[in-house]
């Protein structure tokens, strides 16, 4: 589905016909990502980031296929064949970090991509399957990123897998059961590496696909933008193609920039020195900490130190239940903020609440990569409490409460407004001032 | 319409035509999810660990080199035991403690066999999530309670291995093991 003022696709050569009448990719090129496919005409750099995490999953892919001919998932040899990667394989060393960085910024584009979504309102309906299928890749994309941390069989790797294969087993009853049979074993072993390196391979082919649902549920309604109003018109949007094409090509531009700066002259400053030993199951580190994009969850987990009520709940199992709370309430929000406004641009209390939310993550993040010492536990044991009464408290009271700035009439208006009136933006700001100031039948024309 | 074959039943009562293919609806699809079953079953059992995996459950271990308060740590299961020669003074901080003020209530004497209340054979598995507590080792941090600490998470044991204090919910495991003579001992 489409605006009705969408291009048709015409298939210029004979071919083109052909295969328009066998076989409609061409068509659905177009129509899709070409210039059959009308976009709000005032989408920012933040929208450039859904676009960055899809080619950060395609060079995670190409990268890892590429590694998996030289890697061996076998516990004699598995960190041996990442060294031989390293110092032997033909440039195996960029292919390695570029795959260990690529992960890093692969989250970087996602996360900006979901706060994107949180401040402009885009879970909102008519978007809740899209904000869910995201949400089921961010958690396809964690299990993905765990094992393949642990394919390297350092010292981390090995003790990442110990932490993170125990929370099952403070499921009640059939806990140590499922322990059990995740490992394949007692203890991560061989069997654990060979069955993580066949699902670390498999998952992102299973990303790729809720990825494909990702996008056509997109399209159904089309993007969301800045204002969070609705498309009323053609003057609204823009084609696809050319406009976002470049747009988005500008911000890869830029994207690899970075990326190339970070795999050539700092491959390490993101990954722990202790994943340069051998996996030892008779010696933990000093400290366990996961990959930094695991950090605010992981500072969840470690937050519950006392069994309640009345001792009944053991603190571990609470830590494991707000770790994975954390993530499945994100699948609620749509039905959790209930104010009909989307974009937090109109909406002077949730943008407050946003920020803070943001600074409140990035204490997790903080606490998360800290030994469980003080000040940290105490910090995060605060600092999750807030992550929840976000959601669960201040996101509903202020649907109730708050009182909207007024919309604009239209995306085009909105545009317009900001072009003329940029001397006074205070003016804006006041009760009742935006929408009378246009007629609403003033829309102008893109300059297309 | 006249192709349909079934409309010659209808007279002779439709309800029962669609009961019987209610039925082999039903039916078809109970065989097919009971086979779908028998298909998964196995490939979920493939996970599960294998034989030559639990074949090594079980290994003899020397006591005599072990000193009074001197602990080793083998491994066993692809885990580490810790097995640790309790001097008088530790047995007798064990003892002191108030049963009912624990998190997890077990005596010493419970944790320990008859007659070899010495040795305390446990595994040296951190109960919250799995980390090797430290203690066994020559000069390691022992915590608060002169057992076993663990750096992870904080948690701190005492020296009949029992939590004390941290996130931990449960004592250290103590597996299954006999004395074979006084000096040895087989676990698992």
């Amino acid at each position: 589905m489409s605006f009705p003022w969408a291009k048709h696709y015409e298939p210029t050569s004979a071919f083109g016909k052909y295969i328009d009448e066998k076989l409609p990719i061409p068509r659905l090129v177009y129509n899709s990502l070409g210039a059959g496919y009308p976009v709000p005409k005032n989408l920012n750099y933040f929208y450039n980031f859904g676009v960055l995490a899809g080619v950060a999953l395609v060079l995670q892919i190409v990268t890892g296929i590429v590694l998996a001919m030289h890697y061996a998932a076998n516990t004699q040899i598995a960190f041996d064949s990442v060294e031989h990667i390293m110092r032997d394989v033909n440039g195996g060393w960029m292919m390695r970090y570029m795959h260990a960085t690529g992960a890093s910024f692969f989250f970087v584009a996602v996360y900006v991509h979901i706060f994107r979504g949180l401040y402009y309102g885009s879970y909102k309906p008519p978007r809740e399957v899209l904000w869910m299928l995201g949400l089921v890749i961010l958690l396809l994309m964690m299990a993905t990123a765990f094992m393949g941390y642990v394919l390297v069989w350092g010292q981390m790797s090995f003790w990442g897998a110990t932490v993170i294969t125990n929370l099952f087993s403070a499921i009640p009853l059939i806990g140590e059961t499922i322990h059990t049979w995740l490992l394949g074993g007692f203890a991560p072993d061989n069997a654990t590496l060979n069955r993580f390196f066949s699902l670390h391979y498999l998952l992102p082919f299973i990303i790729l696909g809720v990825v494909i649902l990702h996008v056509w549920a997109l399209h159904i309604p089309g993007s969301n933008n800045p204002t969070g109003i609705d498309v009323k018109s053609k003057a609204d949007t823009v084609p696809f193609h050319p406009y976002y094409t470049a747009k988005d090509f500008f911000g890869l531009g830029v994207y690899l920039t970075l990326f190339a700066a970070v795999v050539f002259f700092g491959p390490n400053v993101l990954g722990e020195a202790d994943n340069y030993i051998p996996a030892n199951p008779l010696s933990t580190p000093a400290h366990i900490v996961p990959e930094w994009y695991f950090w605010p969850f992981y500072a969840i987990l470690r937050a519950f130190t006392v069994d309640f009520p009345f001792g009944l709940v053991p603190a571990k199992l609470w830590g494991v239940l707000g770790m994975f709370a954390a993530i499945l309430l994100l699948f609620f929000l749509p039905w959790l903020d209930t104010s009909p406004v989307r974009s937090n641009n109109y909406r002077p209390m949730a943008r407050i609440a946003f920020w803070v939310f943001v600074g409140d993550i990035v204490i997790l993040a903080i606490c998360g990569g800290k030994p469980a010492e003080e000040p940290w536990v105490r910090l995060s044991q605060v600092a999750s409490a807030y992550y929840f009464a976000h959601f669960l408290l201040i996101l509903p009271l202020i649907a109730r409460i708050e009182r909207p700035l007024p919309l604009p009439n239209s995306i085009s208006e909105a545009v317009l407004k900001r072009h003329t009136n940029t001397g006074a933006p205070a003016a804006q700001q006041l009760p009742g001032a935006g929408v009378a100031e246009l007629p609403p039948t003033g829309h102008a024309q893109p300059a297309e | 319409m006249a192709t349909q074959p079934h409309d010659q039943l209808t007279e002779t009562g439709a309800p029962l035509d669609e009961r019987r293919r209610d039925f082999i609806y039903i039916a078809t699809g109970a065989f097919a999810a009971a086979g779908a079953a028998t298909v998964v079953w196995p490939l979920v059992n493939q996970m599960n660990p294998s034989a030559d995996v639990l074949a090594l459950a079980s290994i003899d271990v020397d006591l005599s080199p072990v000193a009074a308060g001197q602990a080793i740590k083998i491994s066993w299961r692809g885990k580490p035991v810790f097995v640790r020669n309790l001097t008088p003074a530790e047995q007798a901080a064990a003892n002191k403690v108030d049963i009912k003020s624990l998190r997890d209530p077990e005596t010493l004497a419970e944790r320990t066999k008859p007659g070899h209340s010495n040795w305390l054979i446990t595994l040296g598995v951190c109960t919250h999530l799995g980390c090797v507590p430290l203690g066994a080792g020559e000069g390691e941090n022992r915590g608060d309670f002169g057992g076993y600490f663990c750096p992870c998470h904080g948690s701190t044991y005492d020296t009949a291995a029992r939590i004390r204090k941290g996130p931990a919910p449960k004592n250290l495991e103590v597996p299954a093991y006999v004395f074979k003579t006084p000096t040895q001992v087989t676990i698992g």
